[in-house]
């Protein structure tokens, strides 16, 4: 499901351009599954999954399966809507360089809402 | 074409606060009962732009909206350059009550939102008796920090990008767009570190968990509106503050988010009259 992201990111040419001086790989983890993600100047180059041996990326963030599907879903319920608030319910651990994270936070937010449903909002 | 103007009149105060000159901003919109209104963190009195512009409410209220200094278009105060911004509970304590003098303000009905709804806590345990009732919106005791506050101000991540992004899932989903993006932009607009130092009084200083119990209705009406997708303070939060509190009256809003004045007016206001019309008897 993942492989979406990189049709769906770049075909937002608003997301691109805000996010134009980003350029990174960042590792995420659906419960055990590994995706490697990286990231061009806005658009997305590569999802690629694991299992890797070792991963090199800026900054990782992991939640468990049926978190990852709460959020993702077509209208995430309160506590799942956003990538802070799983943070908040200390479900989703964001480590590494988390500067890169947080400078770019509305990309990545609105990023990863890409794999919602068609037509749900970020 | 003419133009259309809101009901809205707002205004420069020259006032001393903590001992300082200050040049405070100030909003106001109709006649009657005051209603004063006490913007969330980081942010400014736009939040309830809708209440002023809204016949329902201002027909039977004063609606009077400040911007806190350094928030909106409120300075801070000479100085402050070589300063680090930080609220506490007895500032903004000694803020409001010198705001309410300043504008004659007598028993007003207080609705703060956030850190306006903490501080809602705080004078209706310490100062019943200077309102005619208190709605705390998005009220809890206490939010521990869930994420790194440094980064809230840092000259290396722009302050207003990261300050719009931390809060945008704290809208509710039904918002409408127009309303979702405003309230957002307040957040993009804050000067920098103001969000932060407003965060101290909302995560450490302003912590009222082991007081709360102590808050006398009887004194003072309390009604806490809480909105159902708020992942800051939540539901929960609030329904505990509610329960160890006799006599105070909650709901939940549903589809709501932490600002429910500014990102969703007309769903809001469905809640606030019925508050409104039993606060007046």
């Amino acid at each position: 499901m993942l492989e979406a992201l990189k049709e769906r990111v770049n075909n937002d040419s608003a997301l691109v351009r805000r996010g134009r001086f980003l350029s990174t790989t960042f590792l995420l983890e659906v419960g055990a599954t590994a995706w490697l993600i990286a990231i061009y100047e806005g658009r997305i180059v590569s999802v690629t999954r694991g299992p890797f041996v070792m991963p090199s990326s800026s900054f990782a963030l992991r939640a468990p399966a049926d978190e990852w599907e709460k959020f993702w879903s077509g209208r995430p319920p309160p506590g799942s809507n956003d990538l802070m608030a799983l943070i908040r319910r200390r479900v989703l651990r964001a480590e590494g360089d988390l500067k890169i994270f947080m400078a770019h936070l509305r990309y990545f937010k609105e990023a990863l809402a890409k794999l919602r449903p068609a037509g749900a909002s970020a | 074409m003419m133009a259309r103007f809101e009901p809205i009149i707002g205004r420069y105060m020259q006032l001393d606060l903590f001992g300082r000159p200050h040049r405070i901003y100030v909003e106001e919109a109709g006649e009657g009962t005051p209603l004063l209104c006490l913007h969330t963190a980081g942010a400014d009195g736009r939040q309830y732009r809708a209440l002023m512009n809204d016949r329902r409410v201002t027909v039977r209220h004063r609606v009077v909206a400040f911007d806190m200094p350094w928030h909106g278009k409120s300075s801070p105060p000479a100085g402050w350059h070589e300063e680090e911004y930080q609220l506490t509970s007895a500032r903004y304590t000694d803020m409001i009550l010198t705001v309410m003098s300043a504008l004659g303000l007598e028993k007003p009905i207080l609705i703060g939102c956030s850190i306006g709804g903490r501080i809602a806590l705080h004078l209706a345990l310490e100062h019943p008796g200077r309102f005619r009732a208190i709605i705390g919106l998005q009220a809890g005791a206490h939010v521990d920090p869930y994420y790194d506050l440094n980064f809230l101000h840092r000259p290396d991540v722009h302050g207003g990008e990261v300050c719009g992004a931390i809060v945008s899932g704290l809208v509710g989903p039904d918002a409408p767009e127009a309303e979702r993006w405003e309230t957002l932009w307040h957040y993009m607009q804050g000067g920098p570190g103001v969000f932060k130092g407003d965060l101290y009084f909302y995560k450490i200083d302003g912590d009222i968990r082991s007081r709360i119990a102590e808050i006398d209705t009887r004194r003072c009406p309390l009604f806490l509106l809480s909105g159902e997708y708020d992942y800051s303070c939540t539901p929960d939060e609030t329904l505990a503050v509610a329960r160890s509190i006799p006599g105070s009256e909650v709901t939940i809003m549903k589809g709501l988010g932490h600002f429910p004045m500014s990102e969703n007016p007309d769903a809001f206001l469905g809640y606030l009259l019925p508050v409104l019309e039993k606060i007046a008897g």
